[in-house]
Formats: C-alpha cells, sequence, structure tokens
C-alpha cells in the first residue's frame, strides 16, 4: 500500500477497512468504500480505459463523476464510473474497450 | 423501484450539498420551510471537503477557516435542524410536469417540489493539445479530490497549466504532501490569482512562466513530459521557443464551467456571459431564473467563491421560501444582510467581471 499518503501536515486520512478485488486478473489491495479509481490509482494503475473510436488510453480527468472518462467494467457491468463507485471486497475490475457491450 | 410517495410534498428541493446548496437548506428550514438536499455524494460539503486552504474575508464567512472545516460546520447544522438529504443520488432529468427524475444505485425515481434550488457547481475546463487525452492530464481538482480527500499520492511530478486561484492553491498542497512541481505556465503578462497564493508558490521555488501555454504532452500510455512554448501578443505559439518539461501529471487549471444541463432541460433561459462563467442560467438579483419556481446559487450561476456561493444560497433559500410563505421580518433580514455582504466582497478590483457580468446578465433579457 505504496500509493497513500501517511502523513501530511494538515489532514488525516481515514480509511475504510483493507480489502481484495481484482483489476484484470491481476489482485490488488485498496480499501473498502474508496472510490475503485483512487484504489486503482494508488496501486500505480493510470489507463483505466480505451477510447471508442481510435483505442486510446483514458484515465480519469474531474475525479468527482462529472466527465465520464473514466468509465470502466465493474463485475460485468459496463460503463461504471469508478470515481464514484465504492469500492467493494472481491470486486472485479476490467479497462472497458469502446462503449462496453451490456 | 419507483417510490414517489416517499418525496411528496417537499416546499424546497435543494439539488447539490455544497456550499451554496447547504445554505439555502439551512436558511430554508430554520424559516420553516420543508426541504430535501439531493446530492451525488456519499458526504455533503460539495468541492469543500478537499479544500485545506484557510479562507479569507471576514469572520462571517468563515475567515481562517480551512474549507473542510466549513464542509463539517454545514454539514452539522443540517443534521442539527434534521433536513431530510438524498445522498449518493443523481438529478438526471427534469421532466414536463415540473417533477425530478433521481437515481440512486439502480433506483430510478421521481420527486416533485414546490420550488427547486439548483446548486450544481461547476466543472473543470478542458484543454485540448496533442495528447491531451494521455491518461496523467488531469484536472487541477480532480487531483486535489485524489490527494485531499482520499489521501493518495496523485504523482511524483506535476506540472500545471494556469494561475488562477486554482493553479496557485493546488500544487502549493501538492508540496504540502511531498510531491515535486516543476512549473505553472500562464498564457497571460500576470498571474491570474492573489498575490499572496502566487508568492507562497514562488518562494517554494516553483518557477511561474507567463506568456506560456503547453502545445504537447508526451508519453504512450501515460504523461512522461509537457512541452510549452512562449506565446506572442495574439497568443500565437512562438516556434523554436519550445521546450520540455519533464513530469507525470499535467494539471489543468484554466477555469469552470456552471453545471446547467438540468436548467436547459427545464426551459429555463440560458445565456453566455463569459464574464459569469461561460453558458449561466438567466436569474435575477433574487437568484430566480425565467422560471418563477426554480432558483440558481453558487458557482452554477457565476463562477466565483464559496464565500459568495454561500451568501447567493442564503438569498436564493430565502426568496424561494418567501415565493411560497410570503415575506417576513427574519426573511427580510437575512437577504438585506446578505446582499450587502455580497456587494462588499464584490467592490474588490479582483470582482470587477462579476459586476460587469451581471450587468449583462440584466440588459440581455431586454436584448433577446
Amino acid at each position: 500500500m505504496d500509493g497513500y499518503l501517511t502523513e501530511h501536515p494538515i489532514l488525516e486520512f481515514k480509511r475504510g477497512k483493507r480489502v481484495r478485488f481484482y483489476f484484470e486478473d491481476r489482485e490488488i489491495e485498496g480499501f473498502e468504500g474508496q472510490p475503485i479509481a483512487a484504489a486503482l490509482h494508488a496501486a500505480g494503475i493510470r489507463v483505466l480505459k480505451y477510447s471508442d473510436k481510435y483505442d486510446r488510453p483514458r484515465g480519469f480527468f474531474c475525479a468527482v463523476g462529472k466527465c465520464s472518462s473514466c468509465l470502466m467494467e465493474v463485475d460485468g457491468r459496463p460503463n461504471v464510473m469508478v470515481c464514484m463507485e465504492p469500492l467493494k471486497e472481491g470486486m472485479k475490475v476490467r479497462r472497458q474497450k469502446g462503449r462496453g457491450r451490456l | 423501484m419507483s417510490n414517489n410517495l416517499t418525496y411528496s410534498n417537499i416546499d424546497i428541493c435543494v439539488i447539490g450539498g455544497g456550499p451554496a446548496g447547504l445554505e439555502v437548506a439551512i436558511v430554508a428550514k430554520q424559516l420553516g420551510a420543508h426541504v430535501t438536499i439531493i446530492d451525488d455524494n456519499p458526504n455533503l460539503g460539495g468541492q469543500l471537503v478537499k479544500q485545506t486552504h484557510k479562507f479569507f474575508g471576514s469572520k462571517a464567512h468563515y475567515c481562517g477557516v480551512r474549507g473542510f472545516d466549513i464542509a463539517k460546520i454545514l454539514t452539522d447544522e443540517v443534521i442539527k435542524l434534521n433536513i431530510d438529504v438524498l445522498n449518493s443520488a443523481t438529478a438526471v432529468g427534469y421532466y414536463d410536469n415540473d417533477t425530478l427524475g433521481i437515481l440512486k444505485g439502480d433506483n430510478f425515481f421521481s420527486l416533485k417540489a414546490k420550488r427547486y434550488v439548483f446548486a450544481t457547481g461547476a466543472s473543470e475546463n478542458m484543454l485540448t493539445f496533442e495528447n491531451s487525452d494521455l491518461p496523467g492530464v488531469y484536472g487541477a481538482g480532480a487531483v486535489q479530490t485524489m490527494m485531499n480527500e482520499y489521501g493518495v499520492i496523485p504523482g511524483q511530478k506535476a506540472f500545471v497549466i494556469g494561475s488562477g486561484n486554482i493553479g496557485l492553491i493546488v500544487p502549493y498542497q501538492l508540496l504540502q504532501a511531498g510531491v515535486e512541481v516543476a512549473a505553472i505556465v500562464e498564457i497571460l503578462d500576470k498571474v491570474g490569482g492573489y498575490h499572496v497564493h502566487a508568492a507562497k508558490i514562488q518562494r517554494a521555488g516553483v518557477p511561474i512562466y507567463l506568456k506560456h501555454t503547453i502545445i504537447e504532452a508526451k508519453g504512450k500510455d501515460c504523461v512522461k513530459a509537457a512541452v510549452i512554448t512562449k506565446v506572442g501578443d495574439n497568443f500565437e505559439c512562438l516556434l523554436g521557443t519550445e521546450k520540455t518539461i519533464e513530469c507525470d501529471m499535467i494539471l489543468i487549471a484554466i477555469g469552470l464551467s456552471p453545471l446547467c444541463e438540468l436548467l436547459y432541460q427545464a426551459g429555463c433561459r440560458i445565456d453566455y456571459i463569459p464574464d459569469l462563467g461561460g453558458h449561466v442560467p438567466y436569474h435575477d438579483e433574487n437568484m430566480m431564473t425565467s422560471k418563477s419556481n426554480i432558483f440558481v446559487c453558487g458557482d452554477l450561476a457565476c463562477i466565483e467563491e464559496a464565500s459568495t456561493a454561500m451568501l447567493e444560497g442564503k438569498i436564493a433559500g430565502v426568496k424561494a421560501y418567501e415565493s411560497l410563505y410570503g415575506t417576513n421580518k427574519k426573511s427580510d433580514e437575512i437577504v438585506t444582510r446578505a446582499k450587502k455582504e455580497l456587494s462588499i466582497i464584490r467592490s474588490s478590483p479582483f470582482e470587477q467581471r462579476i459586476l460587469f457580468g451581471h450587468k449583462k446578465l440584466k440588459s440581455s433579457i431586454t436584448n433577446n
């Protein structure tokens, strides 16, 4: 869990319990209830999906649920806004290609 | 799925639980209205929750208090007043019969209120340049969210575009979190934000390049560097002045745009007034839009500061209440004071564009 701030002059961070989840087929640790995007970013994962037309890598942009740049496939469901979706134990998160299939 | 009945009989529905929306709810509830707040986050406070800097101004405007503490003060007040809150819920549509469609998890339902006060805030503007869609090109506010709200190390080395207050404060907060900041570029010939913020970041050794802009992000799957150039008097890039700055994050801090989609849908009149932030809902000095059941406040009405958003929230909350139950001594007092405080803040030379923008807004109704 190297990707997190531990000491800060002003802030104290309250985090949920440690949980395990899957990114592609890799097992990763995160904190329950934090947005999935935060857990992925802390684990060094910047590419969250590939664009519809030109297959270009995309990461988050706004991190507050407004821009739709971070849509991923979570537990088989496409178009999940991972900057808002809280992390749960055992979640299976995948990079989305294009618009996603229902 | 649908539970209309639970949410009937609402006097005032507030959309957005940031500084503006919370003030709306608090004053309206104190006056006796039945209020419901809808917010898409699990917690109230809007963007205040990630603001670690101390506010300026007078004591009445939380001077010296950090943003996240203001969020806590307002949230505690909401709880104390027992105001209904629908959190993790997004207002997704405004329908013909003046109902609001809400999505909460997998549930979609509608809600009808006598008055709506929209306090949806704003979203960060994007800038286009080569590779501007690469992961690592982030809104400055997004980095602030990751770092200050979730405690995630956002990256190793940041590069910032824009020297408004966000472009000056966020890099300072990055330094506080132990992240390196390579530089800030500003396309104009002077810093956009307050001098105190600029001085602080420059003292820390971060250069601010005036009359410079970004032309390209380098990297394959993630940002590795930014290419900047000088710009001429007509903002043209001066070839031959390119400079490559190594970084793994490019923060875009070039301004915000009001989130007025739902108001378009509601049929509210929208005007284009760059001084207020672009497309903004028309509103009068009582924050009423072109529809008499819809009010607005905060960044949605005009891109400004949290302190002015809170004052506008008070005005909007009282006026929405008065439109239902009439004026009384207490309601009148709140509005008079809030308007007076707003005009004091806006008399500063920094706020001239806001006054200019409001003048345009007023005249636009006769021009169109």
